[in-house]
């Protein structure tokens, strides 16, 4: 048995009956992170002593009985934008210098309480504002299926990790397409739950009316089992929903028929890559022939969502990021004149340059002369957009999709034009815009091998309709069981 | 919409960012053509339209005005760049 061609359930149950201890399984990953990732430069931090006194300690409580959960003992990977008490949380950013935060995010406490074993934080963009993993102030890292291509982003980091075998699964965060596009670009399972799902207490904030962290694993159920942990009503959030949240793996099955799913027209015209289009067609075909309905329909306001998503990510990161000014923590500029200058030259020497430009493009927006001519009127087309989800989600259970419309780019060939870049996200930004419960995973390569993601996404609190319909596809697929090694 | 040197500037202050020559040039060119883009919105007809801030109407989220223990001050200070016993070191602000 190949512990790292287990998913994470499959881990779990194997601890669970003391197959593997959880210092094994702990070691194996630590040991593997050690061999490899110097290749893909997923992790900005490891955490091998730590690690292992954990293990020790979640061993016992698993073998008293204290921790019972389907994922106790199972090694996880964080993004490094969410809080961790005593570990270094750095954003992928120079201006944050080597901050330890003195509290953990929400999801790190259910996580913990689950009994889970975090290895590490996982690399991203700067602030999560990326689609390639590029911008990181620790590096850029690389797509396990061919180094010289991006992971995609902002969770990159975790993408690569779990696609390359080098984490069970990964915690990331998505505000545009974050967990979805890099888990399509490495040929894992990621799913974004409905916002207000999973509390934001800890995640450092991007654009806090679209932001949710969510899981990035080998598959479907996985994802689940995931959500149960980190899905939870929490009063230090303001957004977090007031819901009773029932489990998703529990509800799990494989079984679609009679489910409506409708493909939006607009999402299959120009700018889609023709391999990605042929996969993500046949991907409707082997769910109807499970028993599902597929019918095409309008949406054209889809094309307004890249516009719309720029304005209001960048407007709230503006106002986010502005608490980042050497005064409290990480990195501060060595000389200044006077308070103003200790946060211009702090804040320009600690920001990379897509940071600067999205924050300055936010400012802009939200300025006095432009506020109702751009940011006004981008909150009303975000109305448009919820409304037309609601009406496609009167007919269908689900909706279907590319995520993205390529595979993975090259690295260095995105930043030098970020209106490209921004637009490869078309597929994926209207998600966050409407709050809806989506996931992308792996239906097939392109001529080169490269993986090619499937979007499913759903009404809002619809993950069990989206998470069953992704189960339903790999119970009679294998493109979430194949790994990179045996490509090459 | 074209984005002059001067809403370049403007920007920057507000943004307390500061930009060297080229990268006041380079800003300028990239949200000018960002703008440009943004500004295909002006194509949507959104009379009558409410302004959209969050998906599910939350309101009046409130907790009871009852003391909470807060952190330690030695915990909140150890990540300060510049500091004493209990404060954060900045430049003067007032004279």
């Amino acid at each position: 048995m190949d512990i790292f061609d287990l998913s994470a359930l499959e881990l779990g149950r194997k601890i669970k009956s003391s197959e593997v201890s959880v210092i094994e399984a702990t070691t194996a990953y630590l040991d593997k992170i050690e061999k490899q990732d110097s290749e893909y430069n997923s992790y900005i931090t490891v955490l091998r002593e730590q690690a292992l006194n954990r293990a020790a300690e979640v061993q016992k409580k698993i073998d008293s009985g204290e921790f019972n959960s389907p994922l106790a003992g199972v090694p996880v990977a964080i993004k490094d934008n969410i809080c961790t008490k005593g570990i270094k949380t750095s954003c992928a950013s120079k201006i944050l210098g080597d901050f330890t935060p003195p509290y953990n995010a929400t999801v790190t406490e259910l996580l913990e309480q689950a009994g889970a074993v975090i290895i590490g934080k996982s690399n991203m963009d700067e602030f999560a504002m990326g689609s390639t993993t590029e911008t990181s102030f620790y590096g850029q890292t690389k797509n396990p299926w061919n180094t010289n291509h991006v992971p995609g982003g902002s969770s990159g980091g975790g993408a690569a990790a779990v696609s390359a075998g080098i984490a069970p699964y990964a915690l990331g965060s998505d505000t545009g397409g974050s967990i979805r596009q890099p888990a399509s670009y490495c040929g894992v399972t990621g799913i974004k739950p409905t916002y207000g799902t999973v509390s934001r207490y800890g995640l450092i904030a991007y654009a806090s009316s679209l932001d949710q962290i969510g899981p990035i694993a080998r598959d479907a159920a996985d994802c689940a089992a995931i959500l149960d942990v980190i899905c939870a009503k929490d009063k230090r959030d303001a957004t977090s929903l007031d819901i009773k949240h029932e489990s998703l793996l529990d509800k799990l099955s494989g079984d679609i028929k009679g489910m409506k799913i409708g493909l939006p027209e607009d999402c299959f015209k120009d700018g889609l890559d023709e391999d990605v289009k042929k996969a993500v067609l046949a991907t409707a075909e082997t769910l109807k022939a499970q028993g599902a309905t597929i019918e095409y329909f309008p949406m054209p306001i889809i094309k307004f969502a890249v516009p719309t998503y720029y304005i209001v990510a960048c407007a709230e990161a503006s106002s986010n990021l502005s608490r980042f000014d050497g005064v409290k923590y990480g990195f501060r500029a060595e000389n200044y004149d006077d308070m103003i200058d200790l946060h211009k030259t702090t804040r320009s020497e600690g920001f990379g340059m897509e940071v600067k430009r999205r924050i300055m493009l936010g400012t802009f927006a939200l300025s006095t002369g432009y506020y109702d001519a751009y940011y006004k009127k981008a909150l009303q087309v975000k109305a448009l957009i919820k409304k037309a989800f609601d009406e496609a989600f009167e007919k269908y259970d689900v909706i279907l999709c590319p995520t993205a419309p390529s595979t993975a780019p090259k690295l260095g060939e995105s930043l030098s034009d970020p209106l490209k870049m921004y637009l490869s996200d078309i597929y994926t930004v209207s998600i966050n815009l409407a709050g809806l419960p989506a996931l992308s995973m792996p239906c097939g390569f392109d001529k080169n091998n490269m993986p090619i993601g499937a979007q499913i996404i759903g009404r809002p609190l619809g993950e069990a309709d989206v998470l069953k319909t992704a189960h339903a596809f790999q119970l009679v697929t294998d493109f979430h069981k194949i790994r990179p090694q045996e490509v090459k | 919409m074209k984005i002059t040197e001067e809403m370049v500037e403007y920007v920057a202050i507000l943004s307390r960012l500061k930009l060297s020559d080229e990268e006041k040039v380079q800003v300028q060119n990239d949200l000018g053509s960002i703008i440009d883009y943004i500004d295909l919105l002006n194509n949507v007809d959104t009379t009558d339209i409410e302004p959209m801030s969050h998906t599910f109407a939350i309101k009046n989220v409130f907790r009871k005005d009852e003391v909470q223990p807060s952190f330690d001050r030695e915990e909140l200070l150890k990540n300060a760049p510049k500091r004493d016993e209990e404060s954060f070191i900045v430049p003067k602000t007032v004279e």
